[in-house]
């Protein structure tokens, strides 16, 4: 099929950016949406131009590093899915895809449609972890049973790639289910508990501190998130705020 | 020359008594001794996490935007640990015996029981650390079966045990890091180490964001960079995943251990065209479940690939179990390289059911309808109709492998439900990497290799779920102890000096490198040149090898090399974000290690695990391994030129386990 | 809670809209109770109830105090809506080309800020209207000694009157915003709250939807009766 893509050009995070239009030829309906771009990046580099850079690691749908808003939707239309596992055969031939990069004030462009995400990893370094050190001496994994049903919610929660789709969706760019889920694993686990006040305290100050914006329960982020992680994640992050606030002395 | 520094005394008692007498570093020395680590994956994390805790100042670095990313991530199955918890006699021993077995006894035995070892304490700290793990409805954790074994030894987290465990272990690293004891690199790749008075000092990297190249000092450098798969260009690592960390390291003195031995994952989604960029794998654990065939008449076959007959109309006895048909004790769960050779030879003999010829079903129908019957029973539902059991049977399969048919749907565009899946082998893990000794150091002093990127555990061929075991076994409990004992000797050398005449010349020869390539006037794209690297390792060093090939692919490999650098063309500028660049850098090492592969496979006149010799089998098409002449593991010195390496043998000894012809019949 | 830095996170914003949001909702409940006065009576015997329950509202104490607690969660509502909007703002800086919402969300959900801003803008002009003329206005007695508010809005929305259609037309159009306003806010204020629950939640959620279609269509109702009935 013969497709026309808008593709955002922006040469670093200073740089204005604009939309740029190329069209690409024969491309197969078994190819994944990356694919298909590293074709166009063929194309591209074999003229003589500069290729567009985006991001990518696994392409199975689970390292989260790439991460394309396709057609006004993170990943694009798809649900449940990654930019990588999304394939052609969703797109009909003679399309026009508009393809751009996350957008969020905490997400500065590196370039094209690269963005720098280390506001994720500054939150979970905020508390977004149960401490203990290694030692081969901690109890018998067995020692603690944990109800299953608990255990497989702490586990769905658990399943965030860390992609930003949540926050690229978000029309107000707020990170509250990245940061929810992580602080919905912990708290449904018995090992998570000493902590669990000060996690949703600090991981909460730390996602404000980088510029995210606030919540509006509007639910985009729950249906764009390629995990699948729900919303009650974000109202337990928000009653376990408050009763942090509430016991705080 | 080569010094495997192990310990002596019984098998059983060596690492505790290792452990006992080698040198501690004291708190307080720690202080002022850093430590690199490259790569973030389970290995990495793990390691870094650790001896920060340990009181070590720590850098981390990582070609990903975060540390989270790493290749790591993408396991599915599973991890081992030896606890028994199902009581099916599983010990230390018989994990140990079956990862020699598995590895076709070309793996240390003291290195693969101190792994059996620390295996239980891996599942008792990811518990701590709030990895959630599969439970039973008791609350207990859950254990699956995996190639190999006769006992459920493999504790899981769905199909994204990987993700879990990773995940464990970067929380534990981003402690460390909000602690300051770890400096943490991003979106850096390691292009040099440095070594000074014939130690590993430190390395240099580049900012990939700035395109900077800075100097970074340490006492001590582990290496925890993953395998080498992407030689083959398809394979299931991830884009990003490469040699190069290990392949300066091997240029810089480090030995380069076994390079030939690839694991070519039985279950993985076959290849759908040219334009495909990488392949996706179907967990090991589907064959638990799932029976593997090919239909048994040839004209079956042939309708099937032009599409006039459907799997579901073949009637059972026009079906090909040929797993269970050569190995009826283990049948669909035979080693990886036993199945994805099984396969190879159906499909080679005109038994394969996609377009390519180049695929076999796994099928879920017996299993929906195993599943079905059980839970019709649980429900008390007596008489139940087929359509009943078949959607109990299908809810069951759906919660534990759910992820997995979805994955598989997306990608093939069909139901895995209602029709058998189609699966081939592919590249999936290496286990030759660089040489370590019992301490995990490489033949460079003060270099360390830990996870994939090292030889050390698995032989000619890996178990599954034991890879996650392994590199968490050699970052949370093996390093962090083994490397005390070099560093002990560091306390009064003071900080490292990032300005020496050594820094200096490496970063010059790194900077040679890029501007060499950056400026290249050539005509196409690197991708070009890694597709056709590719194509001629998976055809003469994949699945099977002979003698011919591999002279023919050293030949085509070394052609191949002088035409990249010909003709290779890289837009952009060295200075700024150029993931072309990157990648250009990645593929001329690729290119040498390739030609490495196949040397060592020429000269390992002999089939063990992955390793296939067409010369080199039984009677029955079985591999066909040669102890008295190949117990060994081939250590290659580089000289300059990958065919001019120098090959070092160190003997493997089995006090423990007597040598057999592996079978699995 | 004496930590500043607590009540200026985004979490604490949101209990605030939250709390504010559904007292307004208890509000509405109570000042639709009183409006169905004009529809239950007519003519003296409506006059006097409403005129009567008018009374009592600006005159008892405890009433004095649910008023003000009124005032204020409008106020605060108002006020942390706007801060909130405009910090989202500030949180993607340079927004989508092609941006389709509609694929993931309610309308309603995502543009709160204008139906509270039209909500505002009605508010401001009906109390002008009632509430000013109620409490400073130089309203005529009624037949028992009242403040003849009843006359008042029979006034307003009579057709006599040159602006009522304007104002009935205004009035409807302001519950509908209202209305699109409740049935996002409502089941979002309990969210907010974290007060979410596998089974009682889809209880909110209906409660929400149809609290948002009745308060707001009762509302409506009131001035096209006037209106109609006065004819």
């Amino acid at each position: 099929m013969d497709l026309t893509l808008k593709v955002w050009r922006q040469n670093g995070p200073t740089d204005q950016g604009k939309m740029e239009t190329h069209s690409v030829t024969g491309v197969s309906p078994d190819m994944s949406f990356l694919e298909m771009m590293d074709m166009l990046n063929d194309q591209i580099i074999r003229a003589g131009g500069d290729p567009v850079a985006f991001d990518h690691d696994c392409r199975e749908g689970i390292c989260g590093m790439c991460s394309m808003f396709i057609n006004g939707e993170a990943h694009g239309p798809s649900r449940g899915v990654t930019t990588c596992q999304l394939h052609m055969r969703s797109f009909k031939d003679g399309d026009t895809i508009t393809i751009e990069p996350w957008r969020a004030a905490a997400f500065p462009v590196v370039k094209d449609l690269a963005v720098d995400r280390s506001s994720f990893d500054r939150v979970i370094q905020a508390g977004g972890y149960i401490s203990v050190n290694t030692s081969g001496e901690t109890l018998d994994a067995n020692a603690i049973p944990i109800p299953k049903p608990q255990a497989d919610e702490a586990f769905n929660a658990a399943t965030c790639i860390g992609c930003g789709a949540c926050v690229a969706t978000c029309k107000n760019a707020s990170a509250m289910l990245f940061v929810a889920a992580k602080v919905s694993q912990f708290a449904l686990l018995p090992q998570g508990q000493p902590e669990r006040s000060k996690r949703a305290k600090r991981m909460v100050e730390q996602m404000d501190k980088e510029g995210f914006g606030n919540c509006t329960n509007t639910g985009a982020c729950a249906v764009e998130c390629p995990k699948g992680i729900d919303l009650s994640t974000i109202a337990r992050m928000n009653r376990d705020y408050l009763s942090a606030t509430v016991k705080e002395d | 020359m080569l010094e495997s520094k192990i310990p002596s005394g019984p098998l059983a008692d060596k690492w505790t008594s290792h452990k006992n007498h080698i040198n501690l570093v004291n708190p307080a020395n720690k202080r002022l001794i850093d430590v690199i680590v490259v790569g973030t994956g389970l290995a990495g994390s793990s390691a870094a996490a650790s001896l920060a805790e340990m009181g070590y100042n720590v850098k981390a670095f990582c070609f990903q935007d975060s540390p989270r990313r790493a290749h790591s991530i993408a396991a599915q199955g599973g991890i081992n640990a030896a606890k028994n918890y199902q009581n099916d006699g599983d010990s230390v021993y018989r994990l140990f015996y079956d990862t020699i077995k598995g590895g076709d006894y070309r793996s240390r035995e003291a290195n693969v029981h101190r792994l059996a070892e620390v295996s239980t304490s891996i599942i008792d700290q990811c518990v701590a650390q709030g990895v959630p793990f599969a439970r039973e409805y008791g609350g207990l954790l859950d254990n699956r079966s995996f190639g190999g074994v006769q006992v459920s030894r493999t504790f899981y987290a769905k199909g994204q045990t990987g993700q879990q465990l990773l995940l464990g272990a970067y929380s534990a690293l981003s402690r460390q890091i909000s602690k300051g004891k770890v400096q943490m690199f991003t979106r850096h790749e390691m292009m040099d180490v440095v070594i000074v008075d014939g130690k590993c000092r430190g390395i240099i990297a580049r900012n990939l964001i700035t395109g900077e190249l800075e100097r970074h000092a340490a006492h001590a450098v582990v290496l925890a960079s993953g395998g080498y798969g992407n030689v083959f260009f398809l394979s299931t690592n991830a884009m990003g995943s490469n040699v190069s960390a290990a392949w300066k390291a091997h240029r810089k003195g480090a030995f380069m251990a076994n390079p030939c031995f690839t694991q070519i994952h039985p279950t993985c989604i076959p290849v759908s065209g040219e334009h495909q960029s990488k392949l996706t794998l179907m967990s090991e654990s589907l064959r638990n479940d799932g029976r593997i065939w090919v239909p048994a008449r040839k004209e079956d076959a042939e309708a099937i690939r032009k599409g006039t007959l459907r799997a579901n109309d073949i009637p059972e006895e026009n079906r090909d179990y040929y797993l269970e048909r050569r190995y009826p004790a283990f049948g669909n769960l035979v080693p990886r390289d036993v199945a994805s050779r099984a396969a190879k030879e159906r499909c080679d003999a005109g038994y394969g059911v996609n377009e390519t010829g180049e695929a076999v079903f796994l099928d879920y129908a017996s299993a929906i309808q195993r599943y079905g019957k059980t839970e019709a029973n649980i429900r008390g539902l007596k008489n139940a109709s087929n359509e009943e059991v078949t959607a109990l049977g299908k809810e069951v399969v759906k919660a534990k492998y759910g992820n997995l048919f979805d994955m598989y749907k997306q990608i093939a565009a069909d139901d895995p439900y209602e029709t058998p899946m189609k699966i081939y082998p592919a590249v999936h893990y290496t286990m030759g990497g660089l040489w370590v000794d019992y301490n995990l150091m490489t033949t460079v002093p003060g270099l360390y290799a830990t996870g994939e990127s090292n030889f050390s555990d698995h032989g000619a061929n890996r178990l599954g779920a034991s890879a996650l075991m392994q590199g968490l076994a050699d970052g949370y409990f093996v390093l962090p102890y083994t490397i005390g004992d070099y560093l002990s000797n560091d306390i009064r050398t003071g900080a490292i000096d990032a300005n020496s005449p050594e820094f200096e010349t490496a970063e010059k020869s790194v900077q040679d490198r890029i501007d060499q390539l950056i400026n290249n006037q050539g005509t196409k794209p690197v991708d070009d040149f890694h597709r056709r690297l590719g194509r001629v390792m998976w055809n003469q060093c994949g699945m099977s090898r002979s003698e011919e090939g591999l002279k023919q692919a050293i030949a085509d490999i070394r052609a191949l090399r002088e035409e990249f650098y010909q003709d290779v063309r890289i837009p952009g500028t060295a200075k700024g974000f150029n993931p072309e660049l990157d990648k250009a850098g990645r593929v001329a090492d690729f290119m040498e290690l390739g030609e490495l592969m196949c040397k060592d496979a020429l000269e390992r006149n002999e089939s063990c695990g992955g390793h296939f010799r067409e010369e080199f089998q039984t009677a029955e098409g079985e591999a066909l391994r040669d102890d008295e002449n190949f117990a060994f593991v081939s250590a290659w010195e580089y000289t300059g030129d990958p065919s001019d390496s120098n090959l070092h043998k160190e003997d493997l000894k089995f006090e423990n386990i007597e040598l057999k012809q592996r079978s699995y019949k | 809670m004496s930590n500043s830095g607590i009540l200026k996170s985004s979490l604490a914003k949101k209990y605030v809209m939250a709390l504010t949001g559904l007292f307004l909702c208890l509000f509405l409940v109570g000042h639709l109770a009183g409006n169905l006065q004009l529809l239950l009576k007519s003519g003296a015997e409506g006059q006097r109830a409403f005129n009567e329950y008018a009374q009592f509202m600006t005159t008892f104490p405890l009433v004095k105090i649910l008023s003000y607690l009124t005032y204020a969660s409008v106020l605060f509502h108002a006020i942390d809506g706007i801060v909130l909007t405009m910090a989202n703002r500030k949180a993607r800086p340079v927004g989508y080309v092609n941006e389709k919402g509609s694929a993931n969300s309610n309308w309603s959900s995502r543009n709160m800020g204008i139906l509270g801003t039209i909500i505002l803008v009605f508010l401001v002009s009906h109390m002008q209207n009632f509430w000013y003329q109620m409490h400073f206005g130089d309203i005529p007695n009624d037949p028992n000694g009242l403040k003849d508010l009843y006359g008042v809005v029979l006034k307003f929305f009579s057709p006599e009157n040159s602006m009522s259609l304007f104002a009935v037309v205004g009035y409807v159009l302001a519950q509908g915003a209202l209305a699109f306003h409740l049935s996002h806010g409502f089941a979002s204020g309990f969210q907010s709250l974290g007060l979410r629950h596998a089974k009682y939640t889809p209880v909110i959620e209906w409660s929400g939807k149809i609290f948002s279609v009745l308060v707001p269509a009762l509302f409506a109702i009131i001035p096209i009766y006037l209106y109609i009935t006065q004819q």
